[in-house]
């Protein structure tokens, strides 16, 4: 059985939730990845050096920047003749073309798996991660997203795959890329950060997550995360949530702070491996999956903790 | 133009659930049901473009149980003008679902179809991309903004890295965001008037679909469970537990 996989690159460097997929992939059979987008040539030099890779595919055309789905999609259905699996990593892009995917090739995916119990056989978190599902698949070809912090990351080098071109039909002439606000940050990426630290609706206003979240994140090394209300009230920008329909994250610890612990929350961070919770009411969900608690009040606790890192 | 607007009866998302047993799935007896919150989203999304004058008619469509008529009659108590369900006492999958859609799709000629961009009971975020590639239309997925512009839709995305913005040519598939906006509640008056607002039955069959899942459940189990921890009384104790980890110096 060999597998495509989606490579999730910002023309540079690969993400690191492409190499979860390819270990994902390679508990299917032998690996192959697809880069796209215009002048990708070193990036798919570059992904095919990933541990387990035997070939990548490049695709080189503007009409695949930005990813537009409309352009995408297309290209891999047509690469699929040849493959038994499409691997994404459940990332926004990996979210956003992989169903397209799987329509076109009639296909029901298999969204966000945690394991591969077998070829046809996977389990996924479903209900905000309360149940998980064994699910087997009857598709003659599989489409399956892949959750980052279930499965190890390939190794970026120590294979020595082929690089070959591939093509598509190029725009669909349907979409166009209009411009794009993303955050820029010193600090590490969410979800693949060691540390994270995490503010919620508790924190007022923009001023007050900015003087007392993250200079204790700056003391830790940590990413800086949030709550929806958090997001949702405007104190940080959308990037930051986690959750069910936020980012799904494992640090090895993971701080929240004046966060109440709803099932949407702790379903993006209760793999962390270390949980610490801040909060000033003793009866706050949090503090039931919470390692370590302090209950107080944040605005005292912080910025004292932050003094005494 | 014309809107479509799907929307699934779920679990209530203040419900924590609860895995039955025998491990064949979730218990829903007795469970508070809603509509999906991102379709609450949608169904607003679609009021307030009908509110600017860009809508003429909303149209909302469920594919479940007879009891999913409940979920319609709050879309059209929210404002939609009228429904249609399409039943089936079994779970239909997402690409069932967009099977069906893309059928309504066809008869009805939406000018934009709006869903949400994940059910929270299955947790999929598909159907809207496959409805896109059914429709041979084009997607503007995880919206938090969506301008109609003449005969194309500026849509906005909640991305990884922050936002970015699309330009779809129209007809167009959406699916929502939590930031696209605040869903309304529906009045004691509206609520009145959405009971004689025109609901249609279908069934699968009707559309000329067949929706055999193609995913088995082999089983469904909780997940592993966190116990809680220890307190700590101070931070001088929290701090010397970060050293202990070797997390702070
Ligand atoms: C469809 C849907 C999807 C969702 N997806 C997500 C998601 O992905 N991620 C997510 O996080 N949420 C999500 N939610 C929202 C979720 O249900 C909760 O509303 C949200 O997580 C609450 O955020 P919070 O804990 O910051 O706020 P609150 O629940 O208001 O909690 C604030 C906490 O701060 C504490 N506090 C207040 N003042 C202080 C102080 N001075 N010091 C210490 N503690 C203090 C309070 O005791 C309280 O526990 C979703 C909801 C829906 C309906
Ligand atoms: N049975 C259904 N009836 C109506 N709409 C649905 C149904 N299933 C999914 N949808 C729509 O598709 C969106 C995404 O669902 P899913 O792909 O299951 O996560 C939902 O928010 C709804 O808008």
């Amino acid at each position: 059985m060999t597998s495509l996989v989606w490579v999730e690159h910002d023309t540079g460097a690969i993400k690191d939730a492409t190499l979860s997929a390819v270990t994902a992939a390679a508990a299917l059979g032998e690996v192959h990845v697809l880069v796209a987008g215009s002048g990708v040539g070193d990036v798919a030099a570059a992904a095919a050096q990933i541990a387990g890779v035997t070939k990548a595919l490049s695709a080189d055309d503007a009409a695949f920047d930005h990813v537009l789905p409309e352009n995408v999609a297309p290209l891999i259905a047509g690469l699929m003749a040849n493959y038994d699996a499409f691997v994404a990593p459940a990332t926004a892009n990996g979210k956003n073309i992989a169903p397209r995917v799987a329509a076109l090739l009639d296909v029901m995916q298999i969204s966000e798996i945690l394991s591969v119990e077998s070829a046809d056989t996977f389990t996924r978190p479903t209900y905000a991660g309360n149940a998980i599902a064994t699910v087997q698949s009857s598709d003659a070809k599989k489409v399956i997203t892949v959750r980052g912090t279930a499965f190890e990351k390939a190794a970026r080098e120590g294979g020595s795959g082929t690089v070959e071109a591939a093509s598509g039909a190029g725009d669909a002439g349907l979409s166009s890329f209009v411009g794009a606000e993303i955050s820029k940050s010193e600090r590490p990426e969410l979800t693949s950060a060691k540390i994270i630290v995490s503010g919620g609706r508790a924190l007022q206003n923009s001023e007050n997550f900015h003087s007392v979240i993250e200079p204790l994140a700056d003391k830790l090394g940590a990413a800086v995360g949030a709550s929806r209300a958090a997001v949702d009230a405007g104190y940080v920008p959308n990037d930051y949530q986690v959750g069910q329909t936020g980012k799904i994250v494992a640090p090895e610890v993971y701080i929240a702070i004046g966060i109440s612990g709803a099932i949407q929350h702790l379903a993006g961070m209760k793999d962390s491996k270390t949980i610490i919770a801040i909060n000033k009411d003793e009866d706050a969900p949090i503090f039931q999956v919470a390692d370590i608690g302090l209950v107080g009040d944040l605005f005292k606790i912080v910025p004292e903790l932050t003094g005494k890192l | 133009m014309k809107i479509l607007v799907p929307v699934k009866r779920v679990i209530d998302y203040n419900v924590k659930p609860r895995v039955k047993m025998d491990g064949t799935g979730v218990d829903l007896t007795n469970v508070k049901m809603s509509m999906n919150p991102f379709d609450e989203i949608a169904v607003e999304e679609a009021i307030r473009l009908k509110e600017k004058g860009i809508a003429t008619e909303i149209v909302a469509v469920s594919i479940g149980e007879q009891k999913a008529q409940e979920t319609l009659r709050t879309a059209l108590a929210m404002g939609a003008d009228r429904a249609i369900l399409v039943v089936s006492e079994t779970e239909v999958e997402p690409l069932g679902v967009a099977k069906i859609l893309q059928k309504i799709v066809e008869e009805e000629a939406p000018g934009l179809v709006i869903l949400g961009k994940q059910a929270i009971d299955d947790d999929s975020n598909q159907t809207g991309q496959m409805l896109a590639a059914l429709t041979g239309r084009p997607q503007g997925t995880f919206a938090s903004a969506v301008v109609v512009e003449g005969d194309s839709v500026k849509v906005t995305r909640e991305v990884d890295g922050g936002l970015e913005t699309v330009s779809l040519k129209t007809p167009a598939i959406v699916t929502t965001d939590l930031r696209l906006n605040e869903p309304r509640y529906a009045s004691l008056p509206n609520i009145m008037k959405a009971k004689s607002k025109p609901l249609a039955q279908k069934t699968p069959a009707d559309y000329g679909v067949d929706v055999t899942p193609r995913l088995k459940t082999v089983k469904v189990s909780e997940p592993p469970k966190r116990s809680a921890g220890i307190k700590v009384a101070d931070v001088d104790e929290l701090v010397a537990k970060l050293k202990a980890m070797g997390v702070a110096a």
